[in-house]
């Protein structure tokens, strides 16, 4: 322990705590901008700055530490000058065009100046242009970008993808994908992680709400929409709704209130996913010599596009089965237009996802597989859904529960973990279980795949049967589970990965709080959600009975093949080898 | 009204030339990797200031290319736009009046000339060509990336001995290298901006004089596979402690007597210390290398052969041939190379020359090796000619001033003619040709032939020291590749090498360089233990368990860096006993507490600043 003084404040530390936890445990506020715990402790912004007696000069409080005597304050009149001295030099190179940012009122660097109260500028504004492609579902804008770090740093860091790098040098060093790649040409998992992590605007999906709007304004078009599981567990979030409150019922209600034909949960497609993938690696496991372990679940959009830029030698050993979102288009533009009776092109499919790549998997040239366009029309993360909640002035406090439409809005427990890591692997491992004995199992015996960690592993006895499996979240993890896999210390039976930490309750499209991570919080709340659902298997899914029964005939047909499987060598990634069939 | 009156500066003036002197120290502390357009577009700014404005091209056409060069760096420019700089550029150069204009416009040309793509790559995309991956100055300096403001903030909380070890896991030599490393991490010491730069190497050498032993790292598992070392130099024994430690069995085969290479017979002991090498070599055999000395790889064994028993390979012979001034006389008695000197010296064979008046020909530092060595050998007068001036010596400026201090004299811009044979076949004389300087071409000036009359320098020995070769006929005869001219062994820049018929070869270190110096020789070793352990199929990491001392954010006052004193040069001139003093506590503290710790202010925090483990 130092002993220590913050603004007179006698107080203690422990050994090595930095000046910024030091003033926080004694309930100091220092006000940071580019600071992002464990990730970005680089002191680029200069906004935390103190200053320390016996220093000449000020201080970062972020990422220096506390010793023995140290008599720091905060809100000197140094300290006070030069913090906002500094907050107006970024904005001096900062496009403040917040009445059009998709960050204003949720934006770090307007937090900052509006609490210093700065009401104008002393200097001249100076912008970089921006040359990016505006139809990529990423975008970057260069002139909002304060070269903070942090996507660089999440992207090294916890992707461990290194798109970002800090590019040129002097006044105009700035951000840029790395090895001076375009973002077209690059090997971007399109996790969304640096928008998520980013401070202020500069990052941010493709705004698709237009597109939403245009087609609910088309007479001829019937809407179907469906919602993903963790969209459910944080729409509510910048509305300031308390969980319990902001329940997908009540989004349900929203989005009818918008004018969506048909409302519709991507948990029911989870369920059709579980008994599709679940019976290939049944099919799989019967056959175990001729064919390569572990099976790969292949839901999450992120983590294709990174097997197969990453590890193209493997990707035979990812699951044909599409993800729930593309299972679901399909499914609408094909069994549902002959339940509806009408043209099935008549149908704009719509899904809102957790999820920046779900953009990029809808537009697959492949991905239209019921043969009326593509079988997902528009993906909205749960970020524009909220804008366009506002845009549509409902007030979120005053909705009431609505339920989904029915078939195709009925879901399971075992579907709606799918937003959580580790959810796939025990909504699949349940079926499985009934799928293999004929009974069901508890519905909690699988839990041990549950929890934060990146890199989780299990095993577990099915009918006599040992099976290894492994969940990882968070392509950091990824990799070393891979790597693993490749340099043959670990094999498991099966591997669910998911590209964003703590899974799509962490994606690169959900509602984001600047310093916070929500992902745990998120997935407590599907958990919650699985285990008050009368439905705990996906098999019990009667939607999910009646779809095989009347359309699809049984998982693995012909017919589920065409509609719910795909070719993940049908397209490449930039980059990707023509042969990259093992 | 005076007629004359005495100039005096006023204050703005006495600031501005202090502001000279503060940007002469930025400049030469650069950081690396700087874009380069937008370096020459701030340089043309300052040349521009500079301008009196009388005549238009340089009163306007700096100005004009400055925009130029902005629209360039904004990402507005477009081809036709580089080739507008280049033609005013051009024009400026013929047309400016005084050298304030055209030499600006010089610098634009060079640039152009020079980085041209980078200009394209602002005007086709945006953006700059580079990327930075060591930001901290000293350690992208040091081809060993040794972690310096690691060890110097260990000497400064007087941790030496894990200073040793944190500098052991980039670099086996700190020892070796505490005395006589080149120093390249000096050279952009940001410390400059302030004051000078860190005194590195002194630092290093106190923190071995002052550790005590501190043991080696204990090798990982044996792998089972062999690697054949040939050279035993400080390339061959770096590769060799690195393959140790990651548990392969190395053997080193060295062609001279003991190991060492030119450490040993190139490096005269009042430089570097037998002792001290032999204690430093002697502790890393104590890892379990086997040496077989006297063996001469190439001729028996073959490489082939060698290659056969062992797994891999590594060739770092060195450069240890003389190289023939090609005057007429130079097959005279008494003629003899640096390197054969030097040779004797190293396995202890002390020639005599008292009384003898010797002229040694060369400017490299082994030119003042044997001149400082054959002072020391009795000579009683000793010349070096030299055919560029004093200060184009290749040879460290402290090497030349020691031998001045010792006695030796200088010959500059004096090029070696002929040698005067007597009638026994000895020398008699030396002459040589007075040289007038020339133009600077590739940044070093060329001397020419001067009107005056040759010069006869009567002397009884002469020492040839211009340069060293490769012996490197013996392995290209057995397939592996050498390039034509130097005869340096081609390697690639992982230390592979291309051979014919066999596998697991590799290369480095001055045999595939030329004659370089000790710390790349190291660096290369270094390279070449990580691919070879990539070849045999591991994957074996060196670290060091050290932890850092935290930063200290005291001010960075002004504080002038601590040289490295010597013995009195009438004293040491007498014997072989090293020369340099160390620093003294009090010295290596203040020095080591100058260290700015780039590696945790400024870039190096964000990226590739510390590297913990290879």
């Amino acid at each position: 322990m130092v002993n220590l003084v913050i603004n007179g404040k006698q107080i203690q530390a422990k050994d090595g705590t930095t000046i910024l936890d030091a003033a926080a445990s004694a309930g100091i506020f220092i006000p940071t901008l580019c600071y992002l715990k464990d990730i970005n402790e680089i002191g680029a912004c200069r906004v935390c700055v103190v200053e320390v007696e016996g220093c000449a000069k000020l201080v970062t409080a972020c990422n220096n530490k506390v010793w023995e005597g140290m008599v720091i304050h905060t809100n000197s009149p140094k300290v006070r000058e030069s913090r906002r001295n500094n907050v107006e030099l970024i904005l001096s190179q900062h496009d403040c065009q917040c009445a059009t940012c998709v960050r204003s009122g949720n934006c770090s660097l307007q937090t900052i100046s509006n609490d210093l109260g700065i009401l104008e500028l002393p200097f001249e504004k100076k912008l970089p242009k921006s040359r990016w492609p505006q139809d990529f579902p990423l975008i970057r804008d260069a002139a909002k970008c304060i070269k903070c770090m942090r996507c660089v740093q999440v992207c090294d860091k916890i992707q461990g993808l290194n798109i970002w790098d800090v590019a040129g040098t002097g006044s105009r060093t700035t951000v840029d994908v790395s090895k001076n790649r375009k973002i077209t040409e690059s090997d971007c998992a399109l996790c969304g992680q640096c928008i998520t992590h980013c401070p202020v605007g500069a990052l941010r999906e493709r705004d698709d709400v237009q597109k939403a709007l245009d087609a609910l304004a088309d007479p001829d078009k019937i809407t179907v929409v469906q919602v993903a599981p963790a969209v459910r567990a944080a729409w509510g979030e910048p509305f300031g709704l308390p969980r319990e409150f902001a329940t997908v019922k009540r989004l349900v209600s929203a989005l009818r209130q918008m004018g969506f034909d048909y409302i519709f949960d991507t948990n029911f497609s989870a369920d059709l996913t579980i008994m599709e993938e679940g019976s290939e690696f049944l099919e799989k496991l019967k056959n175990k010599e001729h064919e390569k372990f572990p099976m790969f679940t292949s839901c999450c959009p992120g983590w294709v596009r990174f097997m197969k830029s990453q590890f193209p030698d493997m990707v035979d050993q990812l699951s044909t089965a599409k993800s729930p979102q593309q299972m679901f288009g399909a499914v609408a533009k094909s069994y549902y237009a002959k339940l509806l009776d009408v043209d099935p092109s008549r149908i704009y499919s719509v899904s809102i996802m957790p999820c920046i790549a779900k953009k990029h998997e809808c537009a697959l040239p492949v991905m239209n597989d019921a043969g009326a366009g593509q079988d997902v029309d528009l993906v909205l993360t749960t970020r524009e859904i909220d804008r366009l909640i506002r845009a549509e002035h409902i007030i979120p406090a005053d909705l009431k529960e609505e339920e989904f439409d029915s078939p195709l809005g009925v879901g399971s427990g075992a579907g709606v973990i799918f937003g959580a890591t580790g959810g796939v692997m025990e909504a699949a491992l349940r079926s499985a279980y009934y799928l293999v004995t004929g009974r069901n199992p508890d519905p909690d015996s699988f839990k041990k795949v549950r929890g934060m960690e990146g890199w989780k592993e299990a095993e577990f006895n099915l009918a006599g049967q040992n099976l290894k499996v492994a969940v990882a979240s968070g392509l950091g993890n990824t990799r070393k589970l891979m790597n693993a896999i490749r340099k043959g210390k670990v094999s498991y039976d099966f591997v669910e990965i998911m590209a964003c930490p703590g899974g799509c309750a962490g994606g690169g499209g959900q509602p984001i709080k600047d310093g916070k991570e929500q992902a745990g919080e998120r997935c407590e709340v599907l958990y919650g959600l699985d285990k008050v659902n009368n439905l705990r298997f996906s098999h019990e899914n009667p939607s999910v009975q009646k779809c095989y029964q009347d359309y699809l005939e049984a998982p693995l047909s012909h017919r589920a093949h065409e509609l719910l499987h795909t070719d993940h060598h049908a397209w490449k990634m930039p980059g990707e080898e023509e042969t990259s069939e093992s | 009204m005076s007629r004359l009156s005495i100039i005096t500066q006023n204050q703005a003036q006495t600031t501005v030339e202090e502001l000279y002197k503060d940007l002469e120290r930025r400049i030469s502390a650069s950081p690396p990797g700087l874009c380069p357009v937008d370096l020459a577009s701030s340089f043309l700014k300052m040349c521009h200031a500079q301008s009196c404005g009388k005549c238009v091209p340089c009163r306007v056409g700096l100005g004009q290319l400055q925009e130029l060069m902005e629209a360039v760096l904004d990402g507005e420019g477009t081809l036709e736009t580089i080739d507008l700089i280049e033609k005013t550029a051009k024009n400026i150069f013929y047309s400016a009046d005084c050298a304030i204009g055209y030499e600006a416009a010089k610098m634009v040309l060079k640039g152009i000339k020079g980085f041209r793509d980078d200009f394209e790559e602002h005007v086709l995309r945006g953006r700059c060509k580079l990327e930075l991956n060591q930001p901290v100055p000293c350690v992208s300096q040091c081809p060993a990336g040794v972690d310096i403001p690691g060890y110097i903030a260990l000497v400064a909380e007087g941790r030496y001995g894990d200073a040793v070890r944190l500098i052991r896991k980039d670099n086996p030599l700190p020892a070796v290298c505490g005395l006589i490393c080149e120093h390249p991490c000096e050279v952009r010491c940001r410390r400059t901006m302030i004051d000078d730069p860190v005194n590195i190497r002194g630092l290093k050498r106190f923190a071995v004089d002052h550790a005590g032993d501190v043991p080696l790292p204990v090798p990982a598992v044996s792998t089972g596979k062999k690697v054949a070392v040939i050279g035993g130099g400080p390339g061959g024994i770096s590769a060799a402690y690195y393959l140790t430690l990651m548990g392969h069995e190395v053997t080193i085969f060295e062609q001279r007597k003991k190991l060492g290479g030119m450490l040993r017979y190139g490096i005269p002991n009042y430089r570097l210390p037998r002792e001290e090498l032999d204690r430093e070599i002697n502790h890393i055999l104590s890892l379990g290398i086997k040496v077989k000395t006297g063996v001469t790889v190439g001729e028996n064994p073959s490489i082939v052969e060698l290659r056969k028993e062992y797994d891999a390979v590594y060739i770092a012979i060195g450069a240890h041939i003389d190289r023939k001034i090609g005057i007429e006389g130079e097959d005279a008695g008494g003629v003899i190379s640096a390197v054969e000197l030097l040779r004797g010296i190293g396995d202890d064979e002390m020639p005599d020359f008292t009384g003898k008046d010797i002229v040694v020909i060369g400017g490299g530092n082994v030119a003042m090796d044997v001149a400082r060595s054959a002072v020391r050998l009795g000579a009683k007068r000793l010349r070096i000619a030299y055919r560029r001036r004093a200060v184009d010596m290749t040879a460290m400026p402290e090497e030349v001033e020691g031998a001045i201090a010792e006695g030796c004299e200088l010959l500059d811009l004096h090029a070696p003619l002929r040698i005067e044979k007597d009638e026994n076949g000895n020398v008699a004389a030396v002459w040589v040709k007075p040289q007038i300087i020339g133009p600077v071409k590739n940044g070093r000036p060329v001397p020419m032939d001067s009107s005056q009359e040759d010069v006869r320098l009567a002397c009884d020995m002469v020492i040839v020291a211009i340069g060293q070769g490769i012996e490197s006929k013996a392995f290209e005869k057995q397939g592996i590749p050498v390039k034509r001219g130097k005869g340096v062994i081609e390697a690639l820049n992982w230390s592979g090498v291309n051979a014919k018929d066999i596998t697991g070869v590799f290369a480095g270190g001055d045999c595939v360089t030329g004659p370089a110096t000790v710390i790349r020789a190291i660096a290369a070793g270094k390279v070449a233990a990580a691919n070879i352990d990539d070849f045999l199929g591991f994957n074996h990491t060196i670290s060091a368990d050290v932890e850092i001392p935290k930063v200290r954010l005291d001010d960075r006052k002004s504080c002038a860096r601590v040289n490295m004193k010597e013995r009195q040069a009438s004293e040491r001139a007498k014997d072989f006993e090293l020369i340099e003093c160390g620093m003294t506590c009090e010295e290596a503290g203040q020095e080591a507490r100058r260290c700015l710790r780039c590696d945790h202010f400024g870039f190096g925090i964000l990226k590739g600043g510390r590297i913990e483990k290879w």
